[in-house]
């Protein structure tokens, strides 16, 4: 080896504790980006390919029924290049590992199962044939043990049928299986199953008639040109308006997922990526000035200053490339992990988890390239250094007054602090940089700690203040309210409150919402309309609540008037007025007042549903009845939406919390340490003065500990603040159609962020000090 | 005084100053370093340029082998003409004809005595091996010692080695006894001593120890950045110097 790679692997080995510190950072960010770059590599392949196999279809519309004979006109859209027809109705079923009814979708299969779109991928067992046979989504049968041969009591229809279960599938339009309404997949409670055509057709009543219809586009056509045709064909025969993929419930939540690795895969990398590269830079820049003798000689010897660049280079990039390393295999870790954590939540009949070998040399050439540029200017320095001035002693660095001294303060100050405030002051850059990095790890924490806080604060708004029935009994819409008195004379029911809820498009001005509105006969009753403080939000009469995701998106606020389309009965249009708008955190609903929507729709008396107060102990029986109940299509209970949420929630953020707390702690480790060992090497002959004259280690240690103390003072607060922003910032970013995270941050937060860091910075402080004890005074002087 | 002519006459100048001056600024004063120097040096000889600080003596030294640039006036080493050199060339003529000894060594405390000789035999033409080079300073024993594991005069003799063992035209020793006890030093001054003997390494010698100008075939004493005498001297053996 020639004798400049050993000094560079000795110089190395010097610096290990540096070195490593810096890598772990660099790693981290690496990680991330592997992480996030395979998973949406694998993502995005999986579904590409799965969309490909089974012909997942462009272009939706759900409708009241149509005659078959419609299909064919759809098919001669321009633009169209397949249409087809199906039936999908609402399920009931009385399961026996569950209390409550649960529900599901049932979706007509063709004859020729391999034709038309959507097909639907067999994991055992057969497509249906004879009547009452069915299909079971994979997710549901798996919740309940479903196999082949079983049999399942339902209501289809209004009449109690029993299914035989023939086999298990999978569909690309139900990837991300949730009931309308929810955000989250309920396995236990909702599932989706298939029946063929013409036994859908006798057991709803549809025969030569359709209420659902899916197409595919020609390779040039443009898709809202198709959906605005078929919303003309379709909007007599009850069409809730055609709809793309990206309104596809399922396939919008694969896509906001790929969105968010997207973000992942661009934000956290660049901020472990900077803070590594300011780490660099310091070292090196320390490096080459106690190297300055070593660079001249050097010189002097005849090695180039692009020689002795490439030299300093080189020192930087193992750290960079070690560290891709390490990141890589911890990002392949965690895209593992990750892989785990999807099956939970997307049903693909195969996933695989794969790593391009270009996103490995991303990660490497990023990690370098970040590494190079960081350390740019003290290389340039290095390479610049004149070699005959290299030999003189370096001039004793000119100090003048800090700011404090200057305004009068430093009378305060001892001696010691002093020494220090104008070192910092000196460096203003590196001083500066150095609080911003431990303001990073703190705002990572509570960037981290918010969607905590905010998903707790969810949990809490909806079911404890929002929410104040104990079941949601969903009945087939436009049932009389005799249906109140029925339910009300169940046992264990301690009281009732119907509502109504129905799809309607919302126009403001030229843009237009398909909502979901929720009509409640009180406003103050068993779901309550609350603003984020708990505060009642009125609502007037023959006015409207909007969700703030739906103000949002068409740019409405109280006060103004909106048309209101009902998507129901006799689809009336109405001006209403604005009364106010309600962070509901999930999708783009409208609330109105239940008399109000029977009156425009004029089917006064029609519910679609109750809210129910229970009493537990008949909760058992009750349930028990409510299977049996012809009209009742889901009951939807409080406890056990909870309990799903936490299960699939909460039990996640529990994953990623170790994740966060590591990350910030290295960062802040990272910086705190390396900042503490530069300003050793810088010091130590200042410091080794002080013990000559007579000063104790407790006392020297203090004064080294004083610059940590003010660079971490200064950081916390800093990063707190920081946090604050950044988690107001994710809260505005992520208001996505499907879910609004509230700005909601618990003051534990701050606590624990802070915690978290200054328990970072003393750890590293103290091994710092560990190193000051041991500080050779001869060799020093 | 013919003799001396003489000699001057068959031997091939190896630098060649003249006019040369340097101008420092520090802070904002104007520090002459150098005010005027003309010089030669020839192959083979020993020269001693004597003089208290701030005489002028490490500027010379520095400018002489290229590690510094003169405000004004010509250097020609060998066949290079120095001062319109680029950094490149200027790398390369250090690297194929100078070796430099500094006061303090300037060992690279990470490497071996050998590894910091190999520092100059990786990138040298044609040079000695790491090893003959510390045999000739008398360190074979010492070979895997680090500069932290060596007394003051040994690593000054590994400084040496290093020097020399590209086998250079030059060899510029700058206070090469300065940090170091007489005894000590003196050991120092017999490496460079049999270097000049058995290579024949024209060897110049910065000091402000007039003892050590016994050494030399030819004393500059410098003054103010002027050359104030240039006398020549019948050499004596390092061995015999005291201080």
């Amino acid at each position: 080896m020639r004798a400049l790679s050993v000094k560079l692997w000795r110089d190395l080995i010097q610096l290990r504790g540096q070195a490593i510190a810096i890598g772990l950072v660099m790693a981290c960010g690496v990680a991330t980006l592997i992480m996030s770059l395979s998973m949406l590599d694998s993502m995005a392949t999986t579904i590409d390919r799965y969309y490909k196999q089974s012909r997942f279809a462009q272009v939706f519309v759900h409708l009241e029924r149509a005659p078959l004979s419609l299909i064919d006109r759809i098919a001669e859209v321009p633009g169209v290049a397949y249409a087809q027809a199906r039936v999908i109705e609402r399920v009931t079923l009385d399961m026996q590992r569950l209390e409550e009814p649960a529900w599901g979708r049932i979706v007509s299969l063709p004859e020729d199962t391999n034709s038309g779109l959507n097909l639907v991928h067999l994991r055992s067992g057969r497509y249906p044939e004879a009547p009452r046979e069915v299909l079971v989504g994979q997710r549901f049968a798996t919740a309940h043990g479903l196999v082949a041969g079983d049999e399942i009591n339902a209501v289809l229809n209004g009449r109690r049928e029993v299914l035989r279960v023939v086999g298990i599938g999978l569909s690309p339009e139900f990837v991300y299986l949730i009931s309308p309404g929810s955000i989250l997949p309920e396995n236990e409670r909702y599932g989706v199953f298939w029946m063929a055509h013409r036994e859908m057709e006798a057991a709803f009543d549809m025969e030569g008639a359709f209420n659902d219809a899916i197409l595919t586009l020609s390779p040039n056509a443009i898709e809202q040109e198709v959906i605005d045709r078929v919303d003309d064909l379709t909007e007599r025969y009850g069409s809730l308006g055609a709809y793309g993929r990206l309104d596809q419930p399922s396939h919008r939540f694969l896509d906001n997922e790929l969105k968010e690795l997207r973000g992942t895969a661009l934000i956290v990398p660049v901020i472990f990526l900077i803070v590594s590269a300011f780490l660099l830079n310091i070292v090196l820049a320390r490096m080459i000035a106690t190297q300055r003798e070593q660079i001249a000689a050097l010189k002097a010897l005849g090695y180039s200053s692009r020689e002795i660049g490439l030299h300093y280079l080189q020192f930087v990039l193992v750290i960079a490339v070690c560290s891709a390393f390490v990141g890589s295999l911890l990002g392949a870790w965690m895209g593992r992990g990750m892989t785990a954590m999807y099956a939970e939540f997307f049903d693909f009949p195969s996933f695989e988890y794969v790593i391009k070998r270009r996103v490995i040399v991303l990660g490497i050439s990023v990690s370098s390239i970040s590494a190079t540029l960081g350390v740019a200017s003290a290389l340039y320095a290095a390479m610049r250094l004149p070699p005959a001035e290299a030999m003189r002693p370096r001039a004793p660095q000119s100090y003048r007054p800090t700011i404090l001294e200057r305004v009068g303060v430093h009378r305060f100050l001892p001696t010691s602090l002093r020494m220090i405030v104008r070192q910092l002051e000196r460096q203003p850059a590196k001083t500066l940089l150095s609080i911003l990095g431990v303001s990073l790890a703190t705002a990572i924490l509570v960037l981290g700690r918010y969607s905590e806080d905010a998903v707790g604060f969810i949990m809490d708004h909806q079911f404890n203040r929002v929410l104040r029935y104990d079941a949601n009994v969903v009945l087939f819409d436009k049932t009389d309210s005799s249906a109140i008195s029925t339910v009300s004379s169940m046992p264990g029911i301690l009281a009732t409150e119907p509502y109504r809820r129905i799809t309607a498009r919302i126009h403001a001005g030229h843009k237009k919402e398909l909502v979901d509105m929720l009509a409640l006969e009180r406003v103050d009753g068993m779901q309550q309309l609350l603003d984020l403080s708990g505060r009642q939000i009125p609502l007037a009469d023959s006015g409207i609540l909007i969700s703030s995701v739906l103000a949002d998106k068409l740019d409405i606020r109280p006060g103004m008037t909106v048309t209101v389309e009902a998507l129901e009965g006799r689809r009336p249009e109405i001006e209403l007025p604005v009364c106010g708008v309600i962070d509901d955190f999930a999708g783009l609903s409208v609330y109105v007042r239940l008399k109000d929507l029977n009156r425009w729709l004029r089917e006064q008396g029609a519910i679609g549903g109750i809210m129910v107060q229970v009493d537990s102990e008949l909760a058992e029986s009750l349930y028990l009845e409510l299977k049996q109940a012809p009209r009742v299509v889901a009951v939807e209970s409080t406890h056990a939406m909870r309990e799903n949420f936490d299960e699939l929630v909460i039990r996640n953020m529990a994953i990623m919390r170790p994740f966060l707390i590591s990350f910030s702690v290295i960062i802040a480790f990272g910086v705190v340490y390396n900042s503490a060992r530069i300003s050793l090497a810088e010091r130590s002959r200042d410091l080794s003065t002080l013990r000559v004259l007579g000063f104790s280690k407790r006392e020297i240690a203090s004064i080294q500990l004083w610059e940590l103390a003010l660079i971490t003072g200064f950081g916390i607060p800093v990063g707190l603040v920081a946090g604050y922003l950044l988690a107001e910032f994710t809260s505005e970013a992520t208001a996505m159609e499907i879910a609004r995270m509230p700005f909601v941050i618990a003051p534990s937060t701050f606590g624990f962020s802070a915690v978290v860091v200054l328990t970072a910075s003393i750890v590293s402080g103290l091994i710092v000090r560990r190193r000051l004890d041991r500080i050779d005074l001869i060799a020093v002087l | 005084m013919g003799k001396a002519d003489n000699r001057s006459l068959d031997r091939c100048a190896v630098f060649s100053a003249k006019g040369l001056t340097k101008v420092y600024r520090v802070g904002d004063v104007d520090v002459h370093a150098l005010r005027g120097i003309d010089l030669e040096l020839y192959a083979g000889e020993v020269v001693v340029l004597l003089g208290p600080s701030g005489s002028g003596k490490s500027t010379l030294l520095n400018i002489l082998g290229g590690l510094d640039a003169p405000s004004s006036g010509t250097v020609r080493a060998l066949d290079h003409d120095l001062t319109g050199s680029d950094d490149a060339a200027l790398t390369r003529f250090r690297r194929e004809h100078i070796g430099f000894v500094f006061q303090f060594y300037n060992l690279i405390p990470s490497l071996t005595a050998r590894e910091n000789i190999s520092l100059v035999t990786d990138i040298a033409q044609d040079p000695m091996s790491a090893e003959e080079a510390l045999r000739i300073v008398g360190l074979a024993d010492r070979m895997d010692h680090f500069p932290a594991q060596l007394s003051g005069g040994e690593q000054q003799r590994v400084a040496i080695a290093r020097a020399i063992a590209k086998q250079p035209d030059v060899l510029l020793c700058d206070e090469p006894t300065g940090a170091l006890d007489a005894s000590t030093g003196v050991v120092v001054l017999e490496a460079i001593e049999r270097i000049n003997r058995e290579l024949g390494t024209a060897t110049v010698i910065i000091t402000h120890n007039a003892a050590i100008s016994a050494m030399a075939d030819r004393i500059v004493s410098m003054s103010g950045g002027l050359v104030a005498e240039i006398r020549d001297n019948v050499k004596q053996l390092a061995r015999g110097i005291r201080w």
